[in-house]
């Protein structure tokens, strides 16, 4: 598929108000095609709100979203038949059979006939439900529910795909099978996911986006993340030696490298220390050799890999702190 | 309403495979025949001035009462507990053909189960001497009425389940809107303080809609356009009103 102009879904000043309370507060994004994108936030930020205007299942206060250039509020007809929705829980019908429902939801999306037969076969190979094809979906069990809710998502190979929370009450071993589908699915078709669980979003997605209360508060990869919420690099050291002459040691490798936290010292004298440096480039080499070279015993020294869990907590309560001021975006690959 | 044709199949086939529709078939054809054996013991007692067929249509609003509800309580109510009507209304769907296909399964149910009763009827004239006891006219007559009249009742049960989640509270709204509509008009068209002259016109609309008037006339073989266009209209507007109920709670979710 040759990349045309227009964006997957172009997200612009979306406002959206339930009974005098802001769900959506101006938010405004934008997805490139083929892009697997993570949408992060705590509860109530606005997610599944956003998620349901995107499907154009809600109507927006004001703004608009576009759904491959055509604008959700006024060619309804024709995003639905661009996108696959997941909803949150994933609703299905209790009493039909998995590859009824899939023919049925064929049917519904505009599957030909002729195709819709081998079309669910390779949905439930790609699933891993050929299996339980013929069971009642009442009586499966919560993965392969959510499985079944995936695979009526791009059962019609729509471009574009919104999920929910697709991963939510899954073990990890099931985890990784929805993991690897929605990998399977990069560059043919733009997936927005949202969850809670950050490694997850860390693993699949190519960009992050965080909302808090209605806004954007960081969006990027997950590595431009970390150097922008963040803005520092930190290591973890654990040495024995005189502590008093170590922050000017550390000063003279890196001016602004700090100690954050230091634990007792254990049996044999080895102290564990935190430090902190504004510089995002590895200072391991010159920090050990400097070490040693004064008299240090140094056990151990890594570079702490801060995870996307510690990115959304600063960027969420970043969003807190500053209630209304301007929004920081890092720049993404798309924006 | 390209989709209205996989609604109404997909809608049928799970009334077909549902042992609930079996069950309430098997329930209301039980109901039905014990008021049927009752209507006929009477003739056994003694002579009646009527047909067993127009007695028994007559009693018609006993299993309007209890089986519209039960019939139509589901179709939107269960939708919208267990969220499929998200992902309902997400594929190239629009409301109006969700409503539609529920409606017309519902009704097609309705109708299956009325039509039963037409066994009854062939029992009676395969078994009884007396031809008598079957008139056409009535027979023909009453069933007529029981499908316009149909169309109404479950379009207003349809209604009542697009107005809540919980399908209790979608059936008990389903049996008090019929009651009023049966039982509260006949009331107020017997009601003395609508014979004075300034509530004339009010008194002409409730006896227009007298629905036990219009089962009269249908019996007697008179199918007035005037009831075929109140059951038709009447029909519409609750259909109408049930799709922009399904429209209006997705607006305010």
């Amino acid at each position: 598929m040759s990349a045309p102009p227009t964006p997957a879904i172009e997200v612009d000043h979306l406002v959206k108000t339930y009974a005098g309370m802001t769900a959506v507060a101006d938010l405004s994004f934008t997805v490139a095609r083929g892009e697997i994108i993570g949408f992060l936030g705590p509860n109530g930020a606005g997610k599944s709100t956003t998620m349901r205007i995107l499907t154009g299942y809600l109507p927006a206060n004001s703004g608009t979203v576009r759904i491959c250039g055509h604008s959700v509020a006024t060619e309804p007809d024709a995003v639905k038949r661009l996108i696959g929705y997941m909803p949150e829980n994933n609703p299905l019908p209790e009493d039909m059979r998995v590859s009824e429902y899939l023919y049925f939801r064929g049917r519904l999306k505009e599957i030909p006939r002729r195709k819709l037969s081998p079309r669910i076969d390779e949905v439930l190979e790609l699933c891993d439900l050929k299996r339980v094809r013929h069971k009642i979906i009442g009586q499966l069990s919560k993965g392969y529910r959510q499985r079944v809710g995936i695979a009526e998502a791009i059962l019609a190979e729509p471009p574009v795909i919104i999920m929910d929370e697709p991963t939510i009450g899954l073990d990890p071993h099931q985890i990784l099978i929805v993991r690897d589908l929605i990998a399977g699915l990069r560059g043919r078709m733009t997936v927005i996911i949202s969850s809670h669980i950050l490694p997850e979003i860390e693993m699949t997605c190519d960009r992050v986006l965080i909302i808090n209360r209605g806004r954007v508060v960081a969006q990027g990869s997950p590595a431009d993340l970390r150097r922008e919420v963040l803005g520092r690099t930190t290591y973890q050291l654990i040495t024995a030696g005189s502590l008093d002459a170590l922050p000017t040691r550390l000063t003279a490798v890196e001016p602004t490298l700090k100690i954050t936290a230091t634990s007792e010292p254990d049996a044999t004298g080895f102290v564990t220390l935190a430090l902190s440096t504004e510089r995002t480039d590895e200072l391991g080499e010159p920090l050990l050799q400097s070490l040693i070279t004064h008299g240090f015993r140094v056990r151990a020294l890594s570079r702490a890999q801060p995870t996307l869990e510690d990115v959304f907590l600063a960027a969420t309560r970043r969003s807190w702190d500053a209630k209304l001021a301007p929004v920081a975006t890092p720049a993404g690959p798309a924006t | 309403m390209k989709h209205f044709l996989t609604l109404l199949s997909h809608e049928l086939r799970m009334l077909l495979v549902s042992p609930s529709t079996y069950i309430a078939g098997t329930a209301f054809l039980f109901f039905m025949g014990f008021i049927f054996t009752g209507i006929l013991e009477n003739y056994t007692k003694a002579p009646q001035d009527v047909s067993p067929a127009h007695v028994f249509f007559q009693l018609f609003w006993l299993p309007v009462f209890f089986m519209v509800p039960l019939l139509t309580m589901k179709c939107l109510a269960e939708e919208r507990r267990l969220g499929t009507i998200e992902t309902l209304l997400t594929t190239p769907v629009t409301t109006t053909e969700v409503v539609l296909g529920k409606y017309t399964a519902a009704y097609a149910l309705y109708l299956s189960l009325w039509g039963a009763t037409g066994g009854f009827f062939y029992i009676l004239k395969r078994f009884s001497s007396d031809p008598r006891l079957i008139d056409s006219a009535p027979l023909i007559g009453g069933y007529v009425f029981i499908a316009v009249s149909g169309l109404l009742f479950v379009a207003i049960g349809v209604f009542a389940s697009s107005l809540s989640r919980n399908q209790a509270v979608a059936g008990i709204l389903c049996f008090v809107m019929l009651a009023g509509l049966i039982v509260g008009v006949r009331w107020l068209g017997e009601a003395s303080f609508l014979n004075r002259d300034i509530l004339a016109p009010a008194k002409a609309a409730v006896d227009y809609a007298q629905i036990f008037a219009h089962y009269e006339d249908f019996t007697r073989g008179v199918i007035d356009a005037r009831h075929v266009l109140f059951y038709f209209s009447g029909t519409a507007l609750a259909l109408i009103f049930s799709i922009l109920s399904v429209e209006a709670k997705q607006i305010h979710a």
